[in-house]
């Protein structure tokens, strides 16, 4: 008997181990990245370093400042989330509400595929197709900049928002649109000015996860962005991403330079923390 | 004349935004069609015997992606063998051990914390954790992308388990059995199905993953067994058809490799589709 309760607390162990395995995860990135990422903001000073509109650090005189990347980051995400937050939403309230079960069923396989497309495709299609079109349609020098980023981050966060969209969506109850269709509201009207209010939590939640998305993606972005330190003063412009910017040099850096490298994804680390605490916010509303 | 101004208003309104919705809903789905015709037309009349059979050499100047193919199931053998007894043993432990809330919540609050931060982050993480260590080789990349897939293997299997009836456990129970025998012959049983869930996921995770792989498992093209091959740096196929668009500007390779990876996104989702089909339809008797 000894043993045997021996035995069972040792396997519960285990599991517990195993369960905190997570957690410990969590720790250490977090850990990690804090570590390697504060001396270089320590050396650069933290207002230089997140304020200064130069990056140059392979030059003679190296400068770090990040601004261009963090407002290419934002301005990149936040015209992601304009294009492609009402498509993927008019879509979802398409798929949820009016579309017959079968064009339904077909129409989450596709968003799935585009789901599991790799990211490094939709950079070779961007910088093959987006690109040279960029260049044409609007007549400048080089195509790659802030605009072809955009629209292959728009595409990438479709699914996320069509799918998490489509989850709130499904999930009001039948008998408010019922009440508003016996009052006399068309099919339409009751779908947007009920289901969607109810909804509301859902959605904003698949927004912000597009957000996260659109600002933790590297590798398309690398292909189409241009990848040049500038301040993302128009459409057109070769920009760097936080994420790219981490990309772009880590595999010749070493010093300071690689030290403000770790000190960037520092930066995008906490915006990300940020972004995943504002989603965890609206699913717990969506659960009450 | 009021009442006709108000009719025509709330008629334009749904006439509008119906044409929106289905202008929407042909954007995405144009969209998709558009990628996957042109990728596969682009890339399927590069992809020949010899680029599939081959490495690539300098000496001949050709490029075969056969050591990229050799990495990326390498890979995904090392993350699925690593990460199914962590995953599993994680929702088991959620599911059938946890008593307090609080320690359920903080750990769910970890695995959806993992989940949202971008790959970009775990490759520099995986870098300073175990290529700084073991050198940049596969293992490191594997053991980088076991912290990345951990969360969906949870999720799938959490939710399996949640299937599971009661009932099956208390009966259990019972009879006179202990807990870990309960676990062992009620419970783990009952989540084969999220455990298959997760690995297809998984799978296509893996091979879709670039970002976290560039500075962990390198990007070199030799052709090993399996035990140098994880010892060794190596390319994926996603990693290599980077380094051929980006780099070096071999359009014809990339496409034949994004043409690949296009066809095996395709079957991953058929596969997970088929296996839920397969599970609820098992469920329902």
């Amino acid at each position: 008997m000894k043993k045997n309760q021996f035995l069972e607390n040792f396997i519960h162990g285990i599991f517990l181990l195993l369960g905190l395995i997570t957690v410990g995860c969590v720790l250490l990135i977090t850990m990690y990245l804090v570590i390697s990422g504060i001396p270089a903001i320590c050396k650069i000073g933290p207002i230089n370093f997140l304020f200064g509109t130069e990056w140059a650090s392979t030059a003679k005189e190296a400068k770090y400042g990040i601004l261009p990347f963090i407002l290419t980051s934002i301005f990149g995400t936040a015209g992601a989330i304009v294009i492609g937050v009402p498509v993927g939403f008019m879509t979802a309230v398409y798929l949820s509400k009016l579309a017959c079960p079968k064009v339904k069923s077909a129409m989450q396989s596709v968003v799935s595929l585009l789901a599991g497309i790799p990211s490094v495709v939709f950079g070779l299609v961007g910088m093959l197709v987006l690109v040279p079109g960029i260049r044409k349609v609007f007549q400048v020098p080089d195509g790659a900049g802030l605009l072809a980023a955009i629209i292959v981050l728009a595409i990438m966060i479709l699914p996320s928002i069509i799918k998490m969209s489509v989850t709130a969506l499904d999930a009001v109850p039948k008998e408010y649109e019922d009440a508003s269709l016996a009052l006399g509201a068309t099919p339409v009207e009751t779908y947007f000015r009920v289901s969607v209010p109810a909804a509301k939590s859902g959605i904003a939640a698949a927004v912000v996860l597009g957000v996260g998305r659109a600002i933790g993606e590297a590798m398309a972005v690398m292909m189409v962005a241009g990848n040049a330190p500038n301040m993302p003063n128009s459409l057109f412009q070769s920009v760097r991403f936080l994420t790219t910017a981490v990309a772009g040099e880590m595999s010749y850096s070493s010093g300071l330079q690689q030290q403000a490298l770790f000190s960037i994804a520092l930066v995008l680390f906490l915006f990300i923390m940020f972004i995943n605490a504002a989603l965890n916010f609206f699913l717990k509303r969506e659960k009450e | 004349m009021l009442k006709q101004l108000f009719l025509n208003k709330r008629k334009s309104f749904e006439v509008f935004t119906k044409a929106i919705m289905y202008l929407s809903v042909g954007l995405t789905a144009a969209l998709v069609l558009f990628l996957l015709l042109y990728i596969l037309i682009c890339g399927i009349p590069n992809i020949t015997p010899e680029l599939l059979m081959s490495k690539p050499s300098y000496l001949t100047e050709k490029i075969g992606i056969l050591p990229d193919i050799l990495n990326t199931l390498y890979i995904v053998f090392a993350t699925l063998l690593l990460v199914l007894p962590l995953g599993v043993g994680a929702a088991v432990y959620l599911t059938e051990y946890a008593t307090s809330k609080k320690m359920v919540s903080i750990i769910e609050y970890a695995a959806e914390a993992l989940s949202g931060i971008p790959s970009i982050i775990y490759g520099l993480v995986g870098m300073l954790l175990f290529s700084n260590h073991m050198g940049t080789c596969l293992m490191a990349g594997a053991l980088t992308l076991v912290i990345m897939n951990l969360p969906t293997i949870m999720r799938t299997t959490q939710e399996s388990l949640k299937t599971v009836p009661q009932s099956y456990r208390e009966g259990a129970f019972g009879l006179g059995a202990g807990k870990w025998r309960v676990v062992r012959t009620v419970v783990l049983p009952g989540c084969v199905d999220g455990v298959i869930t997760g690995c297809i996921l998984s799978v296509g995770r893996i091979l879709g993953e670039s970002a976290a792989l560039l500075f962990t498992a390198g990007f070199a093209h030799a052709v090993n067994g399996l035990v140098d091959g994880l010892a060794a740096p190596g390319a994926t196929l996603t990693v290599a058809l980077y380094v051929y668009a980006k780099e070096q500007g071999e359009f014809g390779v990339a496409f034949a490799i994004a043409a690949i990876l296009m066809l095996l996104t395709l079957l991953i989702n058929f596969a997970a589709t088929l296996v839920q089909r397969h599970f609820a339809k098992r469920r329902s008797i």
